[in-house]
């Protein structure tokens, strides 16, 4: 599948030396620009033969149509800076059903199916990726659309619901960084982990409401998160203060709450987020301080983890610095799991939720 | 339920109650002008009844109500008082007639089906099973205090219209002190009375049978025509069910026989107590020995039951059992394949929530299949009595489980939902199919779906540990095992009943790993332990898990040993009741079962416990688990918290009623 086009996206180990890397590290490191310019120039001259509009891509190359279309459309939403990854793969599904080419409702559904299959697959380590092609599939065709008798009002029907899917999931941060206003008060201190776009949202619209706040901000390793995190921060005069990761518990005590964004929400309420999450949790629930969780709901999952061990790994080359022994191993894990009994709330686009409300939410959506 | 709510929806039927008043009070109208007619009754209703009438009618809609006062008035003028005999009874009648057709339903069927609703709730409620049909119980309990005493208001038409019928041959002077009478106690009456909004069309009903029975009466009356019948009149308008006049007992025996069972029994009972509560509470001496009238099952209780479990029914083991069976082939009214199960239960051949649940519809699929509609009267009726008597047999030989409890309810919501016009026949082979599908929908194939869930969780190189011997965990070590998994099984178990010794057999059997330990050694052998999977009897709607006794000791070590505790649960058992403890709802097993240990004859210190007035001896079957132990509930809907047990029960619940 891969190699018909250049495809840079899951194969991009094959580029890289490091062997072991999932997609979902690399998505992260285009996200934080830490790594990734050259990565995604590749993926730049990869979809860069595709003119913007799908249709014409379709047209023009009907052999080889669906699965790799879907994943340039969504490449090609990607390279918005702003644009979340489940939300360019939401806008590239909505884009197949414009462009299919079906004349009933089933073939349609099928299509769309193989769409977000091909897309889950281009990624498996993505919860995000994952839930938002779910989600976007249940919120399109559970509808009464399916029973219109014309195709055509159908499938204008089901387009409708896809963008307006489309549009909630692209507004979702900003209704994230609206909601929680509420809890940042002045003279706070805010301990943040990871570099989370909808956190820094939430930052900089505190700022612009002339709050008064300072931010604790963990290094973050491996990804080096604090170097955007940081840098954005002090853009907007925002007093920062960097940690390194093994100092959280030194410095909890001067921290009044915990703001963490997250890869995915799972079904108990717990969220799955870059590796160190987890600690950070558990020593501010022992020192009773808020962890606040800020998440879109296109990252709820169905996914049940009972413990650290029980999900889909993603690894993450770690760079330290000297050159490591064969025998010794290291853990590359990047992300770890967070149980709920450990969160507060949760910031989301359906409102602030405790984390049992997830399950509801999920069972309501999926069922 | 509570008193706040229903004095609150009575509200609206207060003010149709004005219009039904009234009509009764002709008489009263004879003294004064029709405008101040209308006023009296009101006024005096105001302070008779609830203070907040005055402010909560609403006034347009008091106008509108008196308008239609006047104009069903301009009908009756003509009719009743100084007429003589059978013309008015007639006159009167017809008069009912319009007020009821003025009221939104009076058709007959489906009210009446309410009342044997009703009725069989009644019938059934000592036990467990009417907790099962919730909703209907609601209703029933509800109704003391609404379906009652609106009753009266309305029978009070026919009644009042029977005073004055019977009044017409006595002298003037006593005609009208008579009526003045039974207007003061309707407006009493009226004043007291509580209508629940929901009740109407039931009460309508039976204020309609009610009219009816009275017409009959007053037609004879009117010939038979006496003092007698008129020292009766003023007795007539006591409230409930005593509207029935005494001297219609003597003569409408042949007609009036069949339809008073049916309507006016469960009134009295339900006059007599109070809410009922939820459950039979075997504390109270009286309603226990009531209950044992009623019983098919003669069971003695057990001596020296402890304190706190008092509550809880506890019979001498064994000795009823016999006694059964020699009653096998006389026991007309209970069908041999639910009469079969019955004692099966009894003996403690089927245990598990899903072999006595299964049994269970399959003893009624039978019983439905034999079932044929007595001459005059509906199947839909019938057969909910029917089934209502079944339940409270088996009942007597064993408490339900939830999961009976919602089954039972399902089998009788379907066949309340039977079209009315559907062929006996027909609407046999429609129960028997849906129970089917109950059967494998809810059942079998809930156990596929939570097999298959539950495997996702199993991984290499795990240690599964286990409790008892509940089904569903079973199925699940034994698919992971035919996938390739390599785990091992911890088998935990406990006395009396020693079941996790069949599950070892047969997971041993199947080449599977095992450990078999006594739950005293559960502290011990936790700490190897990577998944618990444990089976339930019911989860109730705060997620707490209602189970094998021993289960919340196993969840509780697992929980501090940070195990995940994964509990496999079909979503039929799920239950919207709250529980706290293990204490107000459970089942006690035979205290002498733990007295004996089994093979060992040198282990006598108990032999004569039952003798010794300060040993009690308490054999618990079921504990609750609370909702903080429990990591994980695996059911049919998938893998969910515990804490969203309440969203499927609101979701679904509907949707397993209606299938």
């Amino acid at each position: 599948m891969a190699d018909a086009l250049p495809n840079p996206n899951f194969n991009s180990s094959a580029h890289d030396n490091i062997p072991k890397v999932s997609a979902y590290y690399h998505t992260r490191a285009a996200h934080h620009g830490v790594v990734t310019s050259d990565w995604l120039a590749q993926a730049q001259a990869a979809v860069g033969h595709d003119p913007a509009d799908d249709i014409t891509a379709n047209s023009s190359s009907p052999d080889s149509r669906k699965p790799f279309s879907v994943i340039d459309e969504s490449n090609n939403w990607r390279r918005q800076p702003d644009l979340a990854e489940a939300v360019a793969a939401i806008r590239a599904l909505a884009a197949v059903i414009r462009s299919s080419e079906a004349t009933t409702m089933m073939e349609l559904e099928i299509e769309l199916k193989r769409a977000s299959d091909s897309l889950k697959s281009w990624d498996t380590t993505s919860i995000s990726l994952t839930a938002g092609c779910d989600l976007f599939m249940r919120f399109v065709t559970r509808t009464s659309a399916l029973e219109y008798e014309d195709f055509n009002s159908a499938k204008s029907r089901l387009l409708e619901r896809a963008e307006k899917f489309g549009e909630i999931s692209y507004k979702a941060r900003k209704t994230i960084a609206m909601l929680s206003q509420d809890f940042i008060f002045d003279g706070c201190t805010i301990l943040v982990h990871g570099f989370s776009r909808l956190v820094l949202e939430v930052l900089k619209l505190a700022a612009q409401n002339k709050k008064l706040f300072r931010v604790f901000c963990t290094e973050g390793r491996p990804d080096q998160t604090r170097l955007p995190l940081s840098n954005e921060l002090a853009k907007l005069d925002v007093p920062v203060k960097l940690l390194i990761d093994s100092a959280v518990a030194y410095s909890m005590d001067e921290a009044d709450m915990i703001f963490v964004g997250a890869d995915g929400v799972v079904e108990s309420g717990g969220i799955i987020n870059m590796m160190g999450t987890y600690q950070i949790a558990l020593v501010a629930h022992s020192m009773n301080k808020p962890v606040y969780v800020a998440a879109e709901s296109y990252k709820f999952a169905r996914l049940y983890p009972l413990d650290q061990k029980d999900l889909t790994p993603a690894f993450c080359p770690i760079d330290f610095g000297v050159p490591i022994p064969s025998k010794v191993e290291v853990e590359t894990s990047a992300r770890d799991y967070t149980p709920p009994q450990y969160l507060t709330l949760l910031f989301t686009d359906l409102g602030v939720l405790t984390p049992s409300v997830v399950s509801d939410e999920l069972i309501q959506l999926y069922l | 339920m509570d008193a706040r709510r229903t004095s609150r929806t009575v509200i609206d039927p207060k003010i149709r109650q004005v219009g039904f008043v009234t009509p009764g009070a002709p008489p009263d109208r004879t003294q004064s002008g029709p405008p101040e007619s209308s006023s009296p009754p009101v006024a005096d209703m105001s302070p008779a009844g609830n203070s907040l009438s005055p402010v909560m009618i609403p006034p347009p809609r008091h106008a509108s109500d008196n308008l239609l006062l006047h104009a069903s008035r301009a009908v009756p003028p003509i009719s009743p008082i100084r007429r003589p005999g059978d013309s008015i009874a007639v006159g009167s009648y017809n008069q009912s007639d319009v007020f009821l057709g003025t009221s939104p339903t009076t058709t007959i069927s489906p009210s009446s089906k309410i009342v044997d609703g009703e009725f069989s709730e009644e019938l059934m409620s000592p036990g467990w099973a009417a907790r099962g049909g919730n909703s209907g119980k609601v209703a029933a309990s509800s109704f003391p205090s609404g379906g009652v005493d609106l009753m009266p208001v309305k029978s009070n038409i026919p009644s009042s219209s029977l005073t004055t019928v019977s009044v017409v041959n006595l002298p003037p002077g006593v005609s009208e002190k008579a009526g003045k009478e039974s207007i003061e106690v309707q407006n009493d009456r009226a004043g007291s009375s509580k209508p629940l909004k929901e009740k109407t069309s039931k009460a309508e009903r039976r204020a309609l049978q009610e009219s009816q029975r009275a017409a009959k009466a007053a037609a004879r009356e009117g010939k038979a025509a006496g003092g007698a019948s008129a020292a009766a009149n003023p007795g007539n308008a006591k409230p409930a069910n005593a509207a029935k006049p005494p001297p219609q007992k003597k003569d409408s025996a042949s007609i009036a026989a069949s339809e008073k069972k049916g309507g006016e029994r469960p009134q009295e009972k339900d006059r007599k107590k109070e809410v009922p509560p939820p459950r039979m509470q075997f504390d109270d001496k009286s309603r226990v020995e009531k209950a044992k009238k009623r019983a098919v099952v003669k069971q003695t209780e057990a001596r020296n039951r402890v304190e706190l479990f008092r509550h809880l029914p506890q019979y001498e083991h064994g000795t009823q059992l016999p006694y059964l069976e020699t009653k096998f082939f006389q026991l007309d009214p209970m069908h041999p394949a639910v009469y079969k199960v019955g004692l099966r239960y009894l003996a403690g051949d089927i245990s598990g929530g899903n072999a006595r649940c299964i049994a269970m519809l399959q003893a009624f699929q039978q019983a439905i299949g034999d079932y044929s509609t007595p001459p005059e009267k509906a199947l839909i009726r019938d057969l909910t009595a029917k089934i209502s008597s079944y339940v409270s047999f088996l009942i007597q030989c064993r408490p339900l489980s939830i999961s009976m409890g919602n089954a039972i309810r399902f089998l009788k919501s379907r066949i309340a939902k039977l079209p009315i016009n559907l062929l006996e026949s027909e609407a046999k082979a429609t129960l028997q199919s849906d129970i089917d599908r109950f059967i494998n929908e809810k059942i079998i194939l809930a156990v596929k779906v939570i097999v298959r869930h539950a495997v996702s969780k199993i991984r290499d190189g795990d240690v599964l540990l286990t409790y008892g011997s509940p089904s569903a965990v079973e199925m699940i070590l034994l698919y992971a095992h035919e996938l390739g998994k390599q785990f091992r099984v911890v088998v935990v178990d406990s006395r009396p009943k020693l079941e996790g010794q069949l599950l070892l057999r047969r997971l041993v059997e199947r080449g599977i790993r095992c450990t078999y330990a006594h739950i005293n050694a559960i502290s011990y052998i936790m700490h190897e332990v990577s998944r618990v999977f444990l089976g339930a009897s019911s989860i109730l709607s705060n997620g707490t898990v209602y189970s094998r006794v021993g289960t919340a000791s196993v969840a509780m070590v697992a929980h501090a040993f940070r195990v995940p505790v994964l509990v496999c649960c079909e979503a039929y058992k799920f239950h919207e009741r709250v529980q706290l403890d293990s204490i107000c709802s459970n089942e006690l097993g035979d205290p002498d079962v733990i007295s004996k240990v089994p093979g060992r004859k040198d282990v006598n210190y108990l032999v004569d416990w039952a003798n010794n007035e300060n040993l009690q001896l308490l054999n618990l079957t079921y504990d609750a688990t609370p909702s903080d132990y429990v990591s994980m509930i695996i059911t049919d809907y998938g893998m969910v918290p515990p804490t969203s047990v309440p969203v499927i029960v609101r979701e679904y619940r509907r949707e397993q009623l209606w299938i």
